[in-house]
């Protein structure tokens, strides 16, 4: 467990930025590589490599984190409709917002720990959900679901050109946010995100918050006032969740309660757990997976299984079908869950955790041969 | 006469009904090695708990350096200069030895709080550096980068010494320091607290080991049932026949 070093990190950032860039040309093969999906990569990517500095750097699990994911939207939404398409504002207001939420809140729940910061965090962002569909409906919009329209203020835009006819579209300083170039904001977003964050992982703060999650008493009689460490982490990791909020947004200018709801929240723990947690890259290799094969199996239907048995005799095919059409399109969830099982169980340390154990088999078979041959 | 440096005044603490600490009266003089012997229960680790701010007393106080500890939190008592090694070893068993020393001399430099996020840890060379010096002091360096979690129950022990020891604390507290320890590891550390005797820092040592703590005290008290019944030189301590009796069951020392 050596430190690593600075040249290290920029290694491993420009790695990063080339494989992140460069998604369009690899996933094209991979049946992946159009931009809705390229985008969606992108934008949890930011959501779950900000959770993973909360789960991953303290061990505090919070249920509740699609809270912050809502407010982003609604607020980027707001920019749009009053101030400009420009996402830029939009998306500092979406992540100062969801920041100032997150200390409201992260002050509240970090009074506990454990099972106890986990169910209140869950109670506040169940909150968020329900009072969307109530008492905040002015805001919100109800189950319709915030939208553009016509008649919006939109201040800064009136003052170069009028209204024109139907909606107008989301842009970065006249890039259009919908299809490539879209991608391509949030991808850079995406990559500055990874490292702000590869920064934390490697400072005196981040290997502070490890201690905390490694053994909190002997924090405290170290001399560490622990909860406002706790709480940085805890508001760094909304604001992240706000800017994703705001990139859904500003790729698809509508924001809507069920955003808020727990599967969200479970969604991001879901990948954070299944590519690694605590380590820097698992989050990210989490989103990949979940995405891409929420993607695929969620479009498969009976039909398009029995294409794929086709070279099985009918009898088999149709049995086939039978067991396997229960976990495609609908229930892409069911496949999920299973996948989440069995990785918890063999694999509770994610993918990365896979891939560290290969690598030290690897090196072990290598080390053999070589004192082997000598 | 030198200072007292900590000060524990008519300290009373029970646990239901049963009284763990009573009219406890206990003073401390700066840099000497002060031990405290007792039987099993007899409540040293509850006196230490309320020296830390881990336990609030029912009555009493406790003055650090003239100034009243009780109401104070943990860190910043740690942070007036109290560092404790425990009992049961307390580590950050999923940090490498090397961090965890770093962190208490972190929080030596930076205090309770202090964030920054964006800094390199790899810049920390001076951290490190004092951090490396203390491992070596201790014997650990041979596996700096080794999880915590994975030393043997001595080495936790004297890895904690070491986290405790990076901080220059004022005072010391050491809670039965070579429980469970082989011979040939209780004779490392009694080498080491002599060698940390050196250097001047005051300390408060629970020992249920003879050999230890006559080898390293300059002032013994003997608590027992919650309460201070004797206390003197070494030589004065061997000598009472009321401790012999209450504590040392007549054995001649
Ligand atoms: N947190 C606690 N709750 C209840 N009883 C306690 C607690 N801590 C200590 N005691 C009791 O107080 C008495 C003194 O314990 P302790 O201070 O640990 O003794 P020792 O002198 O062996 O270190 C014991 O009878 C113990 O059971
Ligand atoms: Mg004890």
């Amino acid at each position: 467990m050596k430190s690593p070093t600075i040249k290290n990190d920029m290694f491993v950032m420009l790695i990063f930025s080339a494989i992140i860039l460069s998604m369009p040309i690899w996933l094209k093969p991979l049946g992946a590589g159009y931009p809705d999906l390229l985008q969606k990569f992108a934008i949890f990517g930011i959501f779950a490599v900000g959770y993973n500095i909360l789960f991953g750097l303290t061990g505090y699990l919070s249920f509740g984190h699609a809270a912050f994911l809502g407010i982003g939207s609604y607020t980027a939404v707001w920019s749009f409709k009053l101030l400009t398409m420009n996402v830029f504002p939009a998306l500092i207001f979406s992540v100062l917002l969801s920041g100032l939420f997150a200390m409201l809140i992260g002050f509240i729940t970090l009074r506990r720990s454990g099972i106890y910061f986990s169910i209140l965090t869950l109670a506040f962002a169940q909150m968020f959900y329900n009072l969307a569909y109530s008492v905040l409906t002015p805001i919100t919009n109800g189950e319709t679901g915030l939208q553009l329209a016509r008649g919006d203020a939109r201040i800064i835009d009136r003052l170069f050109s009028d209204a024109g006819e139907g909606l107008p579209s989301t842009n970065f300083f006249g890039l259009e946010m919908s299809g490539y170039s879209g991608f391509y904001v949030c991808a850079v977003l995406l990559i500055i995100a990874f490292f702000i964050s590869q920064r934390i992982f490697h400072s005196p703060f981040g290997i502070k918050l490890r201690a905390i999650k490694s053994n909190q008493t002997r924090m405290k009689y170290t001399g560490y006032n622990t909860r406002p460490y706790l709480l940085t982490a805890f508001v760094i990791s909304g604001m992240y969740a706000g800017l994703a909020g705001g990139l859904m947004a500003a790729t698809d200018p509508l924001a809507g309660a069920e955003r808020m709801q727990w599967t969200a929240s479970g969604e991001v723990v879901l990948m954070t757990i299944l590519g690694g947690v605590g380590t820097l890259i698992g989050p990210m290799l989490g989103v990949g997976i979940i995405k891409y094969f929420e993607n695929i199996f969620s479009s498969l239907n009976d039909q398009a299984l029995l294409q794929a048995y086709s070279f099985m005799p009918d009898w088999l095919a149709n049995i086939m079908v039978t067991i396997t059409s229960p976990f495609v399109g609908e229930g892409w969830h069911l496949t999920l869950g299973a996948l989440f099982v069995l990785i918890v169980v063999f694999l509770p340390g994610g993918i990365m955790e896979g891939v560290s154990l290969i690598k030290k088999r690897f090196s072990k078979t290598q080390a053999n041969t070589e004192t082997g041959k000598s | 006469m030198s200072n007292i440096i900590l000060k524990i005044d008519n300290v009373q603490k029970s646990f239901g009904g049963l009284k763990a600490l009573s009219d406890l009266n206990l003073e401390i003089e700066e840099g000497k090695v002060h031990a405290i012997i007792g039987p099993n229960g007899a409540g040293k680790s509850t006196m230490l708990n309320v020296c830390i701010g881990q336990l609030a007393p029912d009555s009493g106080t406790v003055t650090f350096h003239g100034e009243n500890m009780i109401g104070k939190s943990p860190h910043e008592i740690n942070q007036a200069g109290i560092s404790r090694v425990f009992q049961t070893p307390e580590i950050f068993p999923d940090l490498s030895l090397l961090q965890n020393v770093m962190i208490p001399a972190f929080a030596k430099h930076e205090g309770a709080f202090k964030m920054n996020l964006l800094c390199s840890l790899s810049n920390e060379s001076a951290i490190q550096d004092e951090a490396c010096h203390i491992l070596e002091d201790i014997g650990l360096t041979a596996q700096l980068h080794t999880h915590a979690g994975s030393l043997s129950r001595g080495d936790k022990r004297r890895l904690e010494l070491a986290m405790c020891l990076v901080q220059h604390p004022k005072l010391l507290l050491l809670d039965e320091p070579t429980a469970g320890m082989a011979r040939h590891d209780t004779n490392k550390t009694i080498e080491l607290l002599k060698k940390i005797k050196e250097r001047g820092m005051t300390k408060i040592i629970i020992e249920h080991d003879m050999h230890v703590v006559f080898s390293v005290a300059d002032h013994i008290s003997v608590l027992a049932q919650g309460t201070i019944i004797a206390s003197g030189t070494p030589d004065d301590i061997r000598g009472n026949p009321k401790v012999q009796e209450a504590y040392l069951g007549g054995a001649h020392l």
